[in-house]
């Protein structure tokens, strides 16, 4: 598998991440790499095998539906990048 | 002082050899000479002092345990209330957590004493610590060369004797690697023993919390802390925890069947060096009474390219907090909420960790997510299932935890599959979820070489036992850089 410039870049899109263009090639040949690394997994014959999600294939603890948090807004709020009025503010999405 | 066990520290301190204000600032001094190994983002001397008059008043009470007023460090992934919590990125630079992590909390309530927050790879994605935004760590053996990683900086820091023991994350090795690197001893638990409660989420399904010490003794005893069951984390299990240091006083090797994974000990690119104290160390097993047998684990070699789909898929979705909107770094003026996203995480991000996202962005897009994420846990069931046979004939499996000693510094970070190719030995028992520990063997060269101890799922006390054991019976766990040992 090889990936070339334009699809690094729809990748990084996907991913939300912003990456210089002059970044791009490097990064096709790293990723390119690694997924020919990883495509050895392809020859496997894994017919009829279950996926293992969890390592000792536990289920999902269920709680009952309590509030068991305590507000702390202020103190969530004090390492946030930019807040107004106790909202998290950000740059305007809709005219 | 601050060089001796936790145990031995233990002692002294019940002896009122010395406080532990006297023994914390003998700490606090001997990072300060050693600020040239990197292996400290943030040093705590205000809480560490704090903690200490704690802890000595608590022995005045007659309250003290095996860790009351001992002085220990936290990897930077475990959120500590009130310090910053980095996790080696930029991304989290300012980021001061509003809480302590599980792991925090219970080392605290047992009277150790945070004297700061270690080094790492950034989000513990690395087996060098050269991935950290404060830069690589330096192995106290030889300075050119690397500690390992993602827990570079806990390695280094008890390696160096800075501190007697230091908590540390393991994804794919990042416990075990750096612990063979550094000539020190590092637990990986089972998935679920410790909780994961306030430690940054790389990859959820692998993930797991461990202490790093000089020896077996101290890993139980901050084991013996660590372990424990807490609803907060939903993957942790609630089950029973040992007396660990309890389990130290069988150190009877007879009889105790002890496989050796040809694969392992076949596979290519082993340092000769390496493969020389691994078969001593055996040796030692067995003149102990061991049974050592030869078994099979016929996976071996897809368990590193099952865990680069496996890891960075689960990272890329774990990641995605990090938004620039509630806390982290944040661009200078977005232009729109998609820039703001973008930059943000383009900026925050090093390079591996941005590489890590869209390896796993591509894994679980449409139209790849059969051929790589279902596929690579097809494979996971494979490997786990290949220990499950194991287990039936031996009880513990002994092999190599990394394939070569230290590594120069620099001398793989532009080649991410060589720099992945050095969790070869340790990556499997992440994906089946197993217990393991790296202690040292010996030497290649001037350079530590660490055994690996495998075992089944909650059988600590057995790995423990049998690497105390082994320590009974050898001194390579006494020796440190540059000092009588």
């Amino acid at each position: 598998m090889s990936l070339d410039a334009d699809e690094v870049r729809e990748i990084a899109h996907l991913a939300r991440l912003a990456v210089d263009d002059a970044d791009t090639g490097h990064h096709a040949r790293n990723l390119s790499e690694i997924l020919a690394f990883v495509d050895r997994l392809s020859g496997v014959d894994t017919a009829g095998i279950e996926p293992l999600a969890h390592p000792l294939e536990m289920t999902q603890r269920l709680r009952s539906d309590q509030v068991t948090e305590v507000d702390q807004r202020d103190r969530f709020q004090a390492i946030a990048p930019a807040t107004e009025g106790g909202y998290y503010t950000v740059p305007r999405v809709i005219e | 002082m601050h060089d001796r066990t936790i145990a031995e520290l233990g002692v002294g301190l019940a002896q009122g050899e010395y406080s532990s204000v006297e023994l914390t600032r003998a700490v606090l001094e001997a990072i300060e000479r050693a600020e040239s190994l990197n292996a400290f983002i943030t040093v705590t001397p205000d809480i560490a002092l704090g903690q200490a008059e704690a802890a000595d008043a608590a022995r005045a009470r007659g309250e003290a345990g095996p860790l009351t007023g001992v002085p220990i460090a936290h990897k930077d992934i475990f959120c500590t209330d009130g310090v910053r919590t980095s996790c080696g990125s930029r991304m989290l630079d300012r980021f001061v957590a509003p809480y302590d992590a599980f792991v925090v909390e219970r080392m605290r309530a047992a009277g150790a004493v945070m004297v700061g927050k270690t080094n790492m790879d950034e989000f513990a994605m690395g087996s060098s610590n050269e991935t950290s935004w404060y830069g690589p760590v330096k192995n106290p053996w030889d300075v050119t060369t690397v500690p390992g990683g993602s827990s570079g900086g806990s390695a280094a820091a008890v390696a160096a004797r800075l501190v007697p023991g230091a908590t540390g994350t393991d994804t794919g090795g990042s416990i075990r690697q750096p612990a063979a690197l550094t000539g020190t001893s590092g637990l990986k638990p089972t998935y679920g023993r410790v909780s994961r409660y306030g430690m940054i989420a790389f990859a959820s399904s692998l993930d797991q919390a461990g202490p790093m010490a000089t020896d077996a003794r101290d890993l139980a005893i901050m084991l013996s802390a660590m372990a424990g069951f807490d609803p907060r984390d939903s993957t942790c299990v609630d089950h029973p925890v040992p007396d660990y240091a309890a389990a130290l006083e069988q150190t009877n090797l007879a009889g105790l069947r002890v496989g050796l994974p040809r694969e392992y000990f076949e596979a290519d690119g082993v340092d000769g060096g390496v493969s020389r104290a691994i078969e001593s160390a055996i040796e030692v097993l067995r003149e102990a009474g061991a049974e050592v047998r030869e078994i099979s684990l016929p996976n071996t070699e897809l368990a590193v390219p099952v865990y680069y789909v496996i890891a960075p898929a689960e990272a890329s979705s774990n990641l995605s907090r990090f938004d620039g909107v509630r806390y982290g770094h944040r661009c200078e003026e977005p232009v729109d909420l998609e820039d703001l996203y973008k930059r943000s995480r383009g900026e925050g991000f090093g390079e591996e960790v941005k590489r890590r996202i869209m390896v796993g962005t591509y894994a679980l897009s449409a139209g790849y997510y059969d051929a790589y994420y279902l596929k690579a846990q097809q494979v996971r069931r494979l490997i786990r299932d290949d220990f499950s046979r194991a287990f039936e004939e031996v009880d513990v499996i002994a092999a190599p935890t990394a394939p070569s000693t230290a590594f120069a510094l620099g001398a793989k970070a532009d080649d991410p599959v060589q720099m992945y190719l050095s969790d070869i030995f340790t990556i499997a028992v992440n994906l089946a979820g197993l217990p393991a520990l790296s202690i040292p063997a010996g030497f290649s060269g001037s350079r530590p070489v660490g055994l690996q101890l495998i075992g089944r799922h909650f059988d600590e006390e057995r790995l423990l036992s049998v690497a105390h054991g082994y320590q009974q019976r050898t001194d390579w766990h006494t020796r440190r850089p540059g000092g009588e040992g």
